[in-house]
């Protein structure tokens, strides 16, 4: 068995997810992590895909790639499995819509130490007073004041708040 | 005293509901030892429930208080036959469990809880509860009614902004 990561885009249409992971399920691939969203008007899949060594993805989903007008990508023989870093921070960032918010924003904290583990941002707001929305989990690599700190310079700028994720272990 | 096995998921031995103690004695007593020793042994776990090591009676242990970030906490607590009667707020957390290995996902708890629980002297108590202990004896509690955390799971855009608290 071999390991992939398969990058799926398309315009959105109902039966995407069924008719591809239905596809490799016929082939006997397995899906590990997969994360799935709408990016504006257009769909976009990541998954990590275990397959036969001599299974060629491309050829598989070539039907659909068709019918369905998906845009593939694939990165072959990925590693098998690597242990989830579990992020002790998260960041929430909003503030009007303007250009470098993000460049900003995750510069200044990559410096501060921040490894970033998820991200997401969204457009909200009017069409005429559009506001930008960031949301970040990640680990503070060189400690949490360090990163605490950056975040207060940033929030001359910005909507920003910085929580400690303290996780359960039950 | 024993370490006990720990039930991992797909058991379907964790979905069973527990009974109520009707007696401490010392089967349950020498029990509570073992259950606490099963918690020490493992990786930092904050709290362990009797049907995790496939005892299916109403015990549970709590203890945030050796946090590395201290939190609010009645210390060491052994909760036999516990009953949550109040809740209040929600907060979302992130939480893992022994059951679970290589997991851990995000859940909302309420943020203040009453309960009720007798401990291992058979002595009644009834207290309140807030925030990362709130969350431990919810996670516990659970675990006697044959929920585990992935019951629960909220997605990870699921977001609860902090209220903010305006000054008069």
């Amino acid at each position: 068995m071999k390991w992939s990561v398969l990058t799926l885009v398309a315009a959105d249409e109902q039966g995407i997810v069924a008719a591809v992971s239905q596809k490799l399920y016929e082939n006997n691939c397995q899906l590990a992590e997969a994360s799935m969203m709408r990016l504006g008007a257009n769909f976009a899949i990541m998954l990590r895909v275990s397959h036969p060594d001599d299974c060629n993805l491309k050829e598989i989903l070539a039907p659909l790639t068709e019918k369905m007008h998906l845009h593939i990508h694939i990165d072959n023989d990925v590693a098998e499995k690597s242990s989830a870093p579990e992020p002790d921070v998260n960041i929430t960032v909003y503030g009007a819509d303007r250009a470098g918010i993000v460049a900003k924003t995750t510069g200044a904290l990559a410096e501060a130490g921040l490894n970033i583990i998820d991200l997401e941002t969204a457009v909200a707001g009017s069409d005429a007073e559009p506001i930008y929305i960031m949301s970040l989990e990640g680990n503070a690599t060189q400690g949490i004041e360090k990163l605490q700190k950056a975040v207060d310079e940033l929030a001359a700028d910005f909507d920003i708040r910085l929580s400690e994720i303290e996780t359960l272990r039950a | 005293m024993s370490i006990k096995e720990i039930l991992t998921y797909p058991n379907e031995a964790l979905k069973n509901i527990s009974t109520e103690v009707e007696a401490v004695d010392d089967e349950i007593l020498q029990f509570i030892r073992d259950l606490e020793e099963t918690r020490q042994s493992g990786p930092g776990a904050v709290g362990i429930a009797a049907p995790q090591v496939d005892v299916h009676k109403r015990i549970v242990i709590v203890d945030v208080s050796n946090m590395r970030k201290p939190v609010d906490n009645h210390g060491h607590m052994i909760m036999i036959n516990p009953e949550i009667i109040h809740w209040e707020g929600m907060a979302k957390g992130r939480e893992g469990c022994l059951s679970v290995p290589d997991f851990t996902g995000n859940v909302i708890r309420a943020e203040k809880i009453k309960l009720r629980y007798m401990d291992e002297h058979s002595q009644q108590h009834e207290i309140e509860s807030t925030g990362f202990e709130a969350r431990a004896i919810q996670h516990e509690l659970d675990h006697l009614d044959g929920l585990l955390f992935l019951d629960r799971l909220v997605s990870r855009r699921t977001d609860l902004f902090e209220r903010k608290v305006y000054k008069k």
